[in-house]
C-alpha cells in the first residue's frame, strides 16, 4: 500500500513510516503567527522561558488590524515589534506588506514538502504550493516558539477530481463554493483534502490559492495540490530552500472521492450566515446590496483585479452601494497601481484601501450597519463575522462582486451586456 | 473528576465568531470580560445566566471557523465543565485540550439531552447522566492525556522543560 502526500511529509518529520490516526510530534519547518503574536508572547513567558527555540522558524506579519484602529490595537502591535525585535526574529513583516496568507508565499516562507503550522484557521492555504500547512491555537504557539514541537494527529485524506473547462466568467471561488455546499462545513472534519484533475493543472497560482484557502470551511486539518509549472515559477523566484516536490502514490489510501466537471457550472453564492448554505446567484438574483467588500486572502490578487476592472472600467458604480477595495498585498498592490486598475476603480467611485484583512473578522474599515447586506469575495459569512450579527453577509466570485456594484443588486453576469 | 450542571443546547455548525466575536480577539482579554462576552452573538441570556459546572450541548463541528482559541478559554472563564457535541472543529478541539476544558463526543447523549436539564458527567468512569439515562463517550488518545491531566498545554509544556 503506498503513501498520501500527507503521510510521507509528517512522516518524513517523525522519522518512521506513519498511518492515519497515529499521534506524532514533530518539530515544523515553518511557523506563522500574526496580531495574536503579542498574545502568544505573553504566554510563552508565562512558560517561563526566556528566548525562542529557534527565532528563524517564526514568521511574523501583522495584518489583522492594520494601521491600528484604536490604543488597544496600537499596543498590541507596539508589542509585537518589541518582541521579534528582543528575540531576534528576522522574518517579522510590519502593517504595509499585507495578509500573512498571501505574504508567506510572496516572500518564499512556503514550498513544497515544508511543513508549516500557523495561528490563523486559514493557514491550510499553502497546499496550494504542495505544503503540508495547517491552523494551530495560540498557546500552541507559544508551546512551540519555547519547544519547538508540537502533536499532530496523522489525517485520513479525501481527494476532490475536478475535470472540464470553465465556462467563460466561472471561476475557483464559484466551484469551490458548490463543493462547500455540496459537502457541507464538515464534509472534510479532520482530513487532509487533495485538489487534482485537468481542470486544476491548468489553473492559475491565484485561482489554486481558493481551494486550499477555504478547505478551513469545510473542516480540513490541511490541503494538497501538485505544484503545477506555474506554481514552480511562482515558487522558482522565491524560496531559498532547496525542496523536492511530493506527490501522494497512485496506490496510496483515499478514505472518500469527489469528482466534478466544471463545463456546466453557474455562478455560485454562499448565503447568510454559513459558508455552506450555498445556491446559483439566479436564486438570489435582485436582493439589495449595500456594501460590497473586495478583499481577503481569498479573492484580492491581481487576476481578480483585473475582473473587477474590467468591469467597471468606464462605467460607475450604483449610489445605493458602497465598494470597498483591500489588495491582498503590497505586492499586489504595487502591480495593480502600474496597471492603472486602482484608477479605474477609483474613478468607477470605489473606496481603495490598504492591503490587509480590512473588516474580514470586524474589527475595522467597513463594519456594516444594522440590516446591511453585503457580498464579499472572502471566505466566511457567519453571523457577526464583519464586526455586526445584525448584518447578511454573502460570499461571492469577484466578478459577481463588480456586477453586482453596478446596480446595487446581486447580479449573475450572464445576464448582462458587459463586452469584456 | 464529576462536572455536574444545567445544559445548554445547541444546533450544528455553532462557530467561534458566535462564541466569541472576532471584533473583540483584540480588545476584551480580561477573562472576566470575556466571559460576559461569551455566546454574544447566538444567545444573549448564557452569559448572564451560566453557572459554575454547566454544560454545553452542541451538534456536529462544534466551534468550527477561527482558530481564535478565546472561543474555547471564554466558556472556560464563565464557568463552563464540559461540551458535549456530536463532533468537534479540529482546532477547536486541540483549544479545548490545551486549556484543560473537557470535550466529549457522544452522537447518542447529544439527541437524549435536553435543554435546562441538569446532567452529571463522570470523566473518569466516561459516562454522562441525564434523564434520559447513561451515555458512555470515548477516552481521550492516550497521548494527549498527558496534557489534559497536568492542568492544559502550558503547564504541560513548563513540566516538560522541568520549569
Amino acid at each position: 500500500m503506498g503513501k498520501t502526500f500527507t503521510e510521507k511529509v509528517l512522516g518524513r518529520k517523525a522519522g518512521k513510516a506513519v498511518v492515519p490516526g497515529e499521534i506524532i510530534e514533530i518539530k515544523p519547518d515553518v511557523a506563522m503567527s500574526h496580531d495574536n503574536t503579542a498574545a502568544i508572547s505573553k504566554t510563552f513567558y508565562q512558560i517561563g522561558v526566556n528566548r525562542l527555540f529557534d527565532p528563524d522558524m517564526h514568521v511574523v506579519i501583522l495584518d489583522h488590524c492594520t494601521p491600528a484602529a484604536n490604543e488597544k490595537f496600537a499596543q498590541n502591535h507596539k508589542d509585537i515589534r518589541e518582541f521579534v525585535q528582543k528575540q531576534g526574529i528576522r522574518n517579522f513583516y510590519d502593517i504595509e506588506v499585507g495578509i500573512c496568507h498571501q505574504v508567506m508565499p510572496e516572500k518564499g516562507h512556503v514550498w513544497p514538502g515544508a511543513v508549516i503550522v500557523g495561528s490563523d484557521s486559514h493557514t491550510t492555504s499553502y497546499g496550494a504550493f504542495g505544503a503540508f500547512a495547517t491552523g494551530i491555537g495560540r498557546s500552541e504557539m507559544a508551546a512551540i516558539m519555547a519547544m519547538g514541537k508540537i502533536w499532530l494527529r496523522v489525517p485520513e485524506t479525501i481527494r476532490v477530481t475536478v475535470d472540464g473547462v470553465f465556462p467563460a466568467g466561472i471561476t475557483s471561488k464559484d466551484l469551490m463554493l458548490k463543493i462547500a455546499g455540496d459537502i457541507g462545513a464538515d464534509g472534510a472534519l479532520y482530513k487532509a483534502i487533495e485538489f487534482t484533475g485537468p481542470a486544476i493543472d491548468r489553473m492559475t497560482v491565484a485561482s489554486r490559492f481558493v481551494f486550499a484557502n477555504m478547505s478551513a470551511e469545510i473542516g480540513a486539518k490541511n490541503a494538497y495540490m501538485i505544484p503545477n509549472a506555474e506554481t514552480q515559477a511562482f515558487l522558482e523566484k522565491r524560496v531559498k530552500t532547496t525542496y523536492e516536490v511530493v506527490a501522494s502514490d497512485p496506490d496510496a489510501e483515499i478514505e472518500a472521492e469527489y469528482a466534478y466537471d466544471v463545463s456546466t457550472l453557474e455562478p455560485m453564492i454562499a448565503c447568510p450566515h454559513t459558508v455552506d448554505n450555498v445556491c446559483p446567484v439566479t436564486k438570489v438574483r435582485g436582493t439589495r446590496v449595500n456594501q460590497i467588500f473586495f478583499g481577503s486572502c481569498t479573492n484580492a490578487r491581481v487576476e481578480d483585479f483585473q475582473v473587477v476592472a474590467a468591469v467597471l472600467k468606464g462605467r460607475k458604480i450604483s449610489p445605493d452601494v458602497r465598494m470597498i477595495i483591500f489588495p491582498a498585498s503590497q505586492e499586489v498592490f504595487l502591480e495593480v497601481l502600474k496597471r492603472g486598475w486602482i484608477t479605474t476603480l477609483a474613478a468607477a467611485g470605489c473606496v481603495i484601501m490598504n492591503p490587509g484583512c480590512g473588516p474580514c473578522m470586524g474589527n475595522h474599515e467597513g463594519v456594516p450597519a444594522n440590516g446591511e447586506v453585503v457580498l464579499a469575495t472572502s471566505n466566511r459569512n457567519f453571523k457577526g463575522r464583519l464586526g455586526n450579527k445584525e448584518a447578511q453577509v454573502y460570499l461571492v466570485s469577484p466578478l459577481t462582486a463588480a456586477v453586482s456594484a453596478l446596480t446595487g443588486r446581486i447580479e449573475d453576469f450572464r445576464d448582462m451586456q458587459l463586452n469584456l | 473528576m464529576i462536572i455536574k450542571g444545567r445544559v445548554w443546547k445547541y444546533g450544528d455548525d455553532i462557530n467561534t465568531d458566535v462564541i466569541f466575536p472576532g471584533k473583540y480577539t483584540y480588545t476584551v482579554t480580561d477573562s472576566k470580560e470575556m466571559a460576559r462576552v461569551a455566546m454574544e452573538d447566538l444567545d444573549a441570556r448564557f452569559a448572564k445566566e451560566v453557572q459554575k459546572g454547566d454544560i454545553i450541548v452542541g451538534g456536529k463541528n462544534f466551534g468550527c471557523g477561527s482558530s481564535r482559541e478565546q472561543a474555547a478559554s471564554c466558556l472556560l472563564y464563565a464557568g463552563v465543565g464540559a461540551i458535549v457535541a456530536k463532533s468537534f472543529s479540529r482546532i477547536y478541539f486541540r483549544n479545548c485540550i490545551n486549556f484543560g476544558l473537557p470535550a466529549l463526543t457522544s452522537a447518542l447523549a447529544v439527541d437524549a439531552l435536553q435543554d435546562g436539564e441538569t446532567a452529571e458527567i463522570d470523566t473518569a468512569k466516561g459516562e454522562i447522566h441525564c434523564s434520559a439515562g447513561i451515555f458512555q463517550f470515548p477516552p481521550l488518545p492516550n497521548e494527549v492525556v498527558g496534557i489534559f491531566d497536568a492542568g492544559g498545554l502550558i503547564p504541560y509544556v513548563q513540566k516538560k522543560l522541568g520549569l
